[in-house]
């Protein structure tokens, strides 16, 4: 190695801080919180998001789930996960038994361009997804990215 | 801080109705600084639980990738006439509660 490039490299080895290196956006830690390591399936699931966002401060998204919402066959819970926000497990919603549809909306933030991932969590213990892409032009005001 | 739960007039038994709800909460993140640099404090809801005649509809669990004025919208299956009592908890304590009420015709 030259010695030019070896101290181009000890430069941005000493004033790049830990913290400032960008951490690769990853769901699977927060996914595994959620399914606590049982099959995640694609498929039942349809994630509803626009795929461009001025603006990550407020993204609507709805989340639909294929069941027919029977005391058996119903959805216990929806849960959203972030590839890239500081917090990752973005919300989890319990249905109770007084659903009547397995759908849910709401606004997320989102900092910067991303997966979201919504995650049915089935009455007999079985995990369904989908997962979008979303381009944000403007990230939330949430981390340095 | 408040809140708004708005639900249909009234519903016939059985039927499914849409619940929309809407909190008034800066939802503040913790990674914003005010004027002066210093770093304002985190502070989210985190809870929010729907109960309707006692029994539980919904309960979420939420964190600052909610939107500031958290907006929810789910169904619910209309079966008596009752209230719908909303309540949701932030990070530094404060509950705030709502409540409305439906009519259920035969």
């Amino acid at each position: 190695m030259k010695r030019r490039n070896f101290m181009s490299l000890l430069a941005a080895m000493i004033t790049l801080p830990p913290g400032a290196r960008a951490q690769a956006p990853s769901s699977e830690p927060a996914i595994i919180a959620v399914t606590r390591g049982a099959k995640l399936v694609r498929g039942r699931v349809r994630l509803e998001m626009p795929v461009i966002a001025d603006n990550g401060n407020a993204v609507p998204l709805r989340v639909t789930v294929e069941s027919p919402m029977t005391l058996a066959d119903r959805v216990k819970a929806i849960h959203l996960v972030s590839d890239r926000n500081p917090v990752r497990n973005m919300a989890s919603f319990h249905f109770g038994p007084a659903i009547g549809r397995a759908e849910l909306s709401t606004r997320v933030r989102l900092a910067g361009s991303q997966n979201v991932t919504a995650i049915a969590e089935m009455a007999d213990g079985t995990f369904w997804m989908d997962r979008s892409h979303i381009q944000v032009t403007l990230s939330a005001c949430v981390d340095e990215s | 801080m408040s809140a708004r739960i708005q639900l249909p007039d009234s519903a016939k038994r059985g039927e499914i109705i849409d619940v929309r709800i809407l909190i008034q909460h800066a939802m503040e993140t913790g990674y914003r600084f005010d004027d002066r640099g210093t770093p304002i404090p985190r502070n989210v809801i985190h809870t929010i639980i729907c109960i309707f005649n006692g029994s539980e509809v919904l309960r979420a669990d939420t964190s600052s990738g909610i939107s500031a004025n958290p907006y929810f919208q789910f169904s619910m299956i209309a079966e008596v006439s009752g209230d719908l009592e909303l309540t949701w908890i932030d990070d530094e304590g404060a509950r705030g509660t709502e409540r409305q009420s439906l009519i259920v015709r035969e």
